[in-house]
């Protein structure tokens, strides 16, 4: 099931450091956002708040709020390991584990409680199907992940988030790594998920935000800190942009 | 052309620096095996490797020492590998790497691993062998040996658990994955050759260690029968043997050969394991 999620006055410092600050953002259940602007305008770390990776630095301070489905992820009842089952995030370099095709998938669900084996192979199964890999894997599955090309390997990688069933889906810059054919087969992935998940997409490619997004939110540094200066659906934002930097921006005469 | 040939000329030159460098640690090495083959492989056989030494070891073999020697090292490994990893996890996965408590922790092991054996051996002496009352024993000077081999362990095992990629603790607690099973399950498989070769140059520093254990473990030459017995280490018996017992430098030779083929051994055993693991890894 795809969940609502929602930023609410969302900013991220680093030490004292403003990344972005003061974004509202509503991305509806089963819809695509694509996160597009400059380098440097926040954007990865806007994604790193959603599920709460932005714990990992030290230093970084959040302020305003996420609601995953009315809830503040941040609030005291949250578990932050069922928050990270719940929002998948896949990252610009695939990172497989080094270790087998099969243990990739099988130690996040060990480690979210799947006792059973079988289950574990079935939802294993199930997540490679659904990324296009099972066919291409299902003969080795207990070779090294680390001998799959790039673009298999950063399908295994969605593969695994897809294994703990999410309801929401990251995805930062999941192509701009991959040669431009896998970058097709993982665009048209993350398209072809469709309804099931909620996704976030950061990317630089404006062609391909237009391609696969529902709606698409610009960010542009203003006075040295990231802001979301315009959103809205697809057609409007490429069509008919209402902010001057947004108009230049997708007419590729800046940024 | 004159400004082609010159940079071609030192070219050449470097080269040869390079090469002759690279010879010269290949022939120093190839000198001492030499040396010790030609004087010390006559003598070792089967009986040498397992008899007790005669006469002050002039005469017979070295087979109660290779077992203190064998015991010595056991304790050292048993202590130091697993006080070693657990401060090298410390270091590198629960310090921040320019942190006040992580510098000074690192900069007191690199003086450590630069404190002279002979200090370690007088250290141990009054900490295990008097305050603890663990006397000349194989205990005391296994202890020493793994206080010395320590910083060596840690500090190639924290740089082996550094050098994983970001990218993997990152995508792992994404996954929601605890830092305990990441450190279990993807760290130290990850890290296992740098944590190996850590070892292989621990244990290579206490195999060859004298002075510490003449303090400690003392050098009496019979089989021991408890850790808690005084026994002779191999590199102690190289050095009796060629100081202290006239006529004894052709035995202190043939010892000196079993210790080299058995540091040779660990170093090859350990290689052998490396690449067995580096290929079940996967990193093509």
């Amino acid at each position: 099931m795809s969940l609502r999620l929602e930023a609410v006055g969302l900013g991220l410092a680093y030490r004292g450091r403003a990344a972005f600050a003061g974004v509202d953002l509503a991305m509806e259940p089963g819809t695509l956002t694509a996160v597009v602007g400059p380098s440097g305008c926040g954007k990865t770390s806007f994604l790193a708040c959603l599920n709460r990776l932005d714990e990992l630095v030290p230093g970084a301070a959040v302020q305003g709020r996420v609601l995953l489905d009315g809830a503040d992820v941040r609030g005291p009842a949250v578990d932050v390991v069922g928050l990270r089952r719940r929002v998948g995030m896949i990252f610009q370099r695939p990172t497989p584990f080094p270790l087998s095709i099969r243990r990739n998938l099988d130690l996040p669900l060990r480690e979210h409680g799947v006792r059973d084996r079988a289950e574990r192979a079935a939802r294993a199964e199930a997540a490679l199907r659904d990324v296009g890999l099972w066919a291409e894997v299902k003969d080795r599955l207990d070779r090294p992940a680390l001998a799959l090309s790039g673009g298999q390997q950063q399908r295994l990688c969605i593969a695994r988030a897809l294994a703990l069933r999410p309801e929401v889906l990251l995805l930062d810059e999941p192509c701009s790594a991959l040669d431009p054919l896998a970058s097709g087969v993982v665009e048209d992935l993350v398209r072809d998920l469709g309804a099931r998940f909620t996704r976030v997409v950061v990317t630089h490619n404006l062609a391909q935000a237009r391609r696969i997004a529902d709606q698409v939110a610009v960010f542009w540094v203003r006075d040295g800190v990231g802001r979301l200066v315009e959103v809205g659906p697809t057609a409007a934002i490429f069509e008919d942009p209402q902010d001057p930097d947004t108009a230049a921006y997708v007419r590729g005469i800046r940024g | 052309m004159r400004t082609a040939e010159r940079p071609r000329w030192r070219g050449l030159a470097a080269a040869g620096v390079v090469h002759g460098a690279a010879l010269a640690v290949l022939g120093a090495f190839a000198w001492i095996l030499g040396d010790l083959l030609v004087a010390g492989l006559g003598q070792v056989d089967w009986a040498f490797l397992t008899a007790p030494p005669q006469d002050a070891g002039r005469a017979g073999g070295v087979g109660p020492i290779l077992a203190s020697t064998g015991i010595l090292l056991a304790i050292c490994l048993v202590v130091a590998v697993p006080l070693g990893l657990g401060a090298a996890i410390f270091l590198a996965e629960f310090t921040p790497a320019e942190g006040r408590l992580g510098r000074l922790v690192r900069r007191s092991l690199d003086v450590l691993a630069g404190v002279p054996s002979i200090v370690f051996g007088l250290f141990g002496n009054v900490l295990f062998c008097k305050t603890l009352g663990l006397g000349f024993s194989l205990l005391s000077g296994g202890l020493t040996l793994a206080c010395m081999a320590l910083p060596l362990i840690i500090r190639t095992a924290e740089a082996s658990l550094r050098a994983v990629p970001p990218g993997l603790r990152q995508s792992a607690v994404a996954l929601g994955m605890s830092r305990t099973s990441v450190v279990r399950h993807l760290l130290l498989p990850a890290a296992a050759p740098g944590l190996l070769a850590g070892f292989v140059l621990g244990v290579g520093r206490a195999l060859a260690e004298t002075a510490a254990l003449i303090f400690t473990s003392g050098y009496v030459d019979r089989l021991p029968e408890s850790i808690l017995d005084s026994g002779r280490a191999l590199s102690v018996h190289i050095y009796d043997l060629s100081m202290n017992v006239p006529g004894g430098d052709h035995r202190a030779a043939a010892s000196a050969l079993v210790l080299v083929v058995a540091l040779l051994a660990i170093n090859g055993a350990s290689a052998l394991a490396m690449g067995r693991f580096g290929r079940r890894l996967g990193a093509r």
